[in-house]
């Protein structure tokens, strides 16, 4: 039932000024990416610099939501995005498996956020909830929470690796209950990334955990998304699921790297009529 | 339980590679093969015929047909009543035939690579994926050509000669034939060929894929033969174009025979080709270049890297890497696809090779040979360096043909130069070194008609190939490859 | 004995080596000699043509750093191809009409063959040591430009489409063709033939339709290199020239040259005109 809302919603059609106004929402929530054992200062710089003005020859172009780093390039993003609205957002917590000791994976995420992370994003201990150890998954999550203090926590649940929608819904329930400010699909690491009917099935999580306890919680999808086309269809299964008070990047983000230069790309051709090429676009 | 430091204390245990050798079944050999003369396969009129033996393990493959004087008046005269009609046909129906032979080859690629191995005894290795891939991309480059010779010579207006008489070498026979017959049927010229006498096979298998591709008879001609039967092709008047591959001794004498008879005739003769190792060079990269350079094919090549020129700074770890690196050369069974170096084309040939070596070492060079078990039959020579070897030594510069290296040293670019062009031959060099303007600027000064730089024995139809000086005249390959097939006159104003 | 029906063909686009509708939804009549409808054909809309070149923009990377060698081998099998449904091109070059049809595939044939033999020999005729005035080795070569849209004539349908196509793809080039508007049909026949023939999917993508309708959004593609504007008619080229200059795209022959296609209409620069010219400096010194 999920796939099939999901792919009747994915046919939205969606024009003109919508699409207009679509476009800069969805690149006002990217948080620009890298996570790349590769990545340097030199490239965090650039990734920083496109994340405050995505188009040097266009001013109009809001900046993105944040960008997001690995914890030993947080100092370097924070220097670099310093004076802007943009956040810094961190993975933490032994990224990508999450496979550390949680006393190590706590004070990473402390140190990222002495560093300058305003955002954390960390796993859900998959081995411990496939196995049924909720209570387990639950404390590690509090403590992180706490671990943030200030800064806001994403709980990553991997939902390629959940196995079902079942799976998917009590993760976004138990990490939503554990204290995530935010809930987020993938790390990106793993395939499959971001799919409609799974965030779909979270965001229908958050409006049920709104319903029964007030408390709002956001909604993140990454991994896999390469196009406006495609942001712009998770934006409809969010917008029709949990209204507009969601269409902020308070509430949504879309974790991505390549997608941004494709919303540019649709921009552009929005407004002057042409398919462009995509070299008058910057790569960070 | 054994511990893990134990089983370490063992000590190693060799892994040895099963025999994995390539299957004959691919090839059927019949006891005799006739020559191809006029489209029809005819019996030599002295009715001789002489074994072809697999240099590998001394057996008889089959005989062979061995062309007389007759024979070969036969092949050429079948050659010039075909000719008219092959030269008047429009460029791009030639083409056609050209382009069947290549798909052919490539479609046979495999049987071609056994039989060449089996009668010439150079590892499977290399029949597969050097000579057979190449030999079918000449005849695919030059059938391009044959409809577009216009723009390969501007300004000039071409004709084919007529009759090529092509003699070809043992080492490379069936990439021989092939860069002998593609341009010359490309440019509308129809041909005698010469195999060696040693290698006589993957030129009748090439013969008949000529009959299957529906040439005209008489276009192609394979006698097959010894030296006398190549001398008759070369000195025949019906000839018009001679071309030759072999020895510098061979070759003078047929420009001597063709002296004053207006024959055109180009000539890819013998080599000593010095490969130069520069201090800066990626050693472990020229090691291998080393390697690749006297040992491929037995170091059966003209253009092979038969003198080592090391700078003397970096001489001594050069040669022990590459001293290291020989007792991991694999020789044996040439059909075995893990082998290196096969066996030595023939019993005349390892003569020839025994007696060099013996003057090396009699005139006091240091000669080095990893151990390694040879098979007891078959022709078969260990790879070899010579080191404390100088200029006036034989074995520097007299062509060895066989997998022996000569090692000397210089201290600067210019010695290195002076070194290299030491020699009557100039057909290839090599030059190693991480520094560009320094392969520029030797590439510049050495007197080789093909340089290799940080890579050696590179081969590829459109790129020309051919010496200097003595080692000959005449390019293979390119646009460059057509020329010696055509007479070329100047568009009148 | 009632008399067997034959199973019509569906003629759709060649796009990414696979056959899509338009997402238009959209297709027009093509109609036989003596005006009754032979098939229809797809009218392909702008967001086709910008598929076809995202298409042709990921796969020219590929191609154009193939060997030259291999490039001739897959254009020459292309050829073995027609060779084998030869018959089938004549006939529905015929049921439009189009005189000579045998003729105008046999040529079809032999000049695909032609350029097939110029990939790897291109560099010969455009490529150049130069000898400058100082101690360098100074040398330019030719590459492919990238994506190329060719706008192919409507007569002769599969001839023309084989004259400008076959040079742009031997270069190294990605194609989007515009086919001819009155026989599209023969022209898809080929483009099952290039989707069998080892050529990579989305090097060559064609459209059929309207060219006064696609023509403009071609030439005002950012991400097309260069336009071939052999098949467009006057007026429509015309605009299309002013489109393409907002990008400094290269426009090959503009209008005003109709070319011999049975004799005159194949030439290396036909290869050239789709290659830009690099030159390469090095110093020469021990």
């Amino acid at each position: 039932m999920l796939e099939a809302r999901a792919a009747s919603l994915s046919q939205r059609s969606i024009k003109t000024s919508s699409k207009a106004a679509a476009l800069d929402l969805a690149i006002r929530c990217v948080d620009l990416t890298t996570l790349e054992g590769a990545d340097t200062p030199g490239k965090v710089r650039a990734l920083a610099a496109k994340a405050v003005r995505p188009d040097p020859l266009d001013a109009s172009v809001p900046p993105v939501a944040a960008v997001c780093v690995y914890p030993s390039l947080v100092g370097v993003a924070a220097a670099a995005v310093a004076g802007s609205d943009v956040g810094v957002a961190s993975v933490a917590g032994a990224f990508p498996s999450g496979q550390s000791p949680l006393d190590l994976r706590l004070a990473e995420i402390r140190r990222a956020v002495a560093d300058g992370a305003t955002e954390i994003d960390i796993v859900l201990n998959r081995g411990a909830f496939l196995a049924g150890r909720y209570q387990e998954c639950f404390e590690e999550i509090a403590a992180a929470k706490d671990a943030c203090g200030s800064a806001h926590l994403k709980t990553i649940l991997e939902t390629g690796e959940l196995g079902s929608y079942d799976q998917v819904r009590r993760a976004s329930v138990l990490a939503m209950a554990a204290g995530s400010d935010f809930i987020k699909t993938s790390t990106g690491k793993v395939s499959p990334a971001a799919t409609l009917p799974t965030v779909l099935c979270m965001a229908e999580a958050i409006r049920d955990f709104r319903r029964d306890t007030g408390a709002v919680v956001g909604l993140k999808a990454a991994g896999g998304i390469r196009t406006a086309k495609e942001a712009w269809q998770y934006l409809v299964v969010v917008l029709e699921t949990l209204g507009d008070e969601w269409m902020t990047p308070r509430l949504l983000r879309l974790g991505a790297s390549t997608l941004l230069n494709d919303l540019l790309l649709q921009r552009t051709k929005l407004r002057s009529g042409r398919y462009e090429k995509p070299s008058r676009f910057t790569i960070d | 339980m054994t511990s893990r430091r134990e089983v370490e204390r063992q000590g190693a245990f060799s892994v040895e590679y099963a025999p994995a050798p390539e299957s004959t079944a691919i090839v059927s050999l019949a006891p005799r093969y006739d020559l191809y003369i006029g489209g029809r396969w005819v019996a030599p009129r002295s009715g001789a015929y002489l074994p072809s033996v697999n240099p590998a393990t001394e057996d008889v493959l089959c005989e062979v047909a061995h062309a007389g004087d007759d024979d070969v008046d036969a092949a050429v005269a079948a050659a010039r009543d075909a000719w008219p009609a092959w030269a008047a046909l429009p460029g791009k129906e030639r083409a056609k035939y050209v382009y069947r032979i290549a798909r052919q080859l490539q479609e046979r690629s495999r049987e071609f690579a056994v039989l060449e191995t089996l009668d010439g005894g150079k590892p499977i290795k290399e029949s597969r994926d050097v000579d057979v891939p190449l030999a079918a991309a000449h005849f695919f480059y030059y059938a391009g050509w044959a409809d577009k010779l216009e723009y390969a010579l501007p300004g000039a207006r071409v004709h084919p000669l007529g009759v090529a008489g092509q003699v070809i070498p043992w080492n490379f026979p069936l990439l021989m034939a092939a860069w002998k017959l593609a341009p010359a049927l490309a440019t509308g010229n129809v041909c005698v060929l010469k195999p060696a006498e040693t290698t006589p096979l993957t030129a009748l298998l090439l013969a008949r894929v000529c009959e299957e591709a529906g040439l005209p008879p008489g276009v192609v001609n394979v006698v097959t033969g010894g030296p006398a039967t190549g001398a008759a092709v070369v000195a025949h008047p019906g000839v018009d174009k001679v071309a030759f591959t072999g020895s510098t001794t061979v070759g003078k004498a047929i420009q001597k025979v063709v002296a004053g008879t207006g024959k055109k005739v180009t000539l890819e003769l013998g080599g000593k080709a010095a490969n130069v190792i520069f201090e800066d060079a990626a050693l472990d990269q020229a090691v291998e270049g080393i390697v690749n350079g006297i040992f491929f094919n037995q170091g059966h090549v003209c253009c092979a890297g038969s003198r080592l020129l090391v700078q003397e700074s970096v001489a001594d770890v050069v040669l022990d890497k590459l001293k290291a690196r020989l007792t991991t050369l694999r020789v044996g069974d040439p059909l075995d696809k893990n082998t290196d170096l096969g066996a030595i084309n023939s019993e005349a040939q390892l003569g020839r090779i025994q007696q060099l070596y013996d003057a090396g070492v009699a005139e006091g060079a240091e000669p080095y040979q990893p151990e390694c078990a040879l098979p007891d039959r078959g022709y078969w020579f260990r790879p070899t360096v010579f080191t404390n070897v100088s200029q006036s030594h034989r074995i520097a510069r007299e062509e060895i043909f066989g997998p022996v290296l000569s090692v000397l040293t210089f201290r600067t670019p210019e010695e290195a130069v002076a070194k290299a062009n030491n020699t009557p031959y100039g057909l290839s060099a090599g030059v190693w070194t991480e520094k560009g303007s320094k392969i520029l600027w030797m590439a510049d000064r050495l007197r080789a008609g093909v340089v290799w730089a940080n890579t050696f024995n590179r081969f590829d139809p459109a790129s020309p190939f051919g010496g200097f000086q003595e080692s000959g005249f005449g390019r293979e390959g390119g646009a460059a490859g057509l020329l010696p097939y055509l007479k070329v006159e100047k568009i009148p104003a | 004995m009632t008399e067997r029906l034959p199973v019509r063909k569906t003629y759709k686009l060649f796009v990414d080596g696979a056959f899509p509708r338009s997402e238009s939804g959209r297709t027009y009549p093509i109609l036989a000699a003596d005006g009754s409808t032979l098939a229809w054909a797809v009218r392909a809309s702008r967001k086709d043509l910008r598929d076809a070149v995202r298409a042709a923009r990921g796969a020219q990377p590929k191609w154009a750093s193939s060997t030259a060698y291999l490039r001739g081998q897959v254009l020459y099998r292309v050829a073995e191809m027609m060779e084998g449904r030869a018959a089938q091109l004549a006939d529905e070059l015929a049921a439009t009409g189009a005189a000579g049809a045998t003729a105008e595939v046999d040529a079809a044939i032999d000049r695909w063959v032609w350029y097939a033999g110029w990939a790897d020999k291109i560099a010969h005729v455009a490529g150049t040591v130069n000898a400058v005035a100082g101690p360098y080795f100074d040398f330019t070569v030719p590459e492919p430009v990238g994506v190329v849209g060719i706008v192919t004539p409507d007569e002769p349908a599969l001839l023309g489409f084989a004259s400008l196509v076959a040079p742009a793809v031997c270069a190294g080039n990605a194609v989007v063709v515009l086919a001819s508007e009155t026989n599209p049909l023969v022209v898809m026949t080929l483009a099952e033939i290039l989707a069998t023939s080892d050529l990579p999917a989305g090097v060559v993508n064609i459209l059929t339709g309207s060219k006064a309708e696609l023509g403009p959004w071609l030439a005002g593609h950012g991400d097309v290199d260069t336009i071939d504007l052999t098949g467009a008619p006057a007026d429509v080229g015309v605009e299309m020239e002013r489109l393409a200059a907002d990008d400094v795209k290269r426009v090959v022959r503009p209008l005003g040259s109709a070319p011999d296609w049975q004799d005159g209409a194949q030439s290396p620069w036909a290869v050239t005109a789709s290659m830009e010219l690099k030159t390469v400096w090095h110093p020469k010194g021990a």
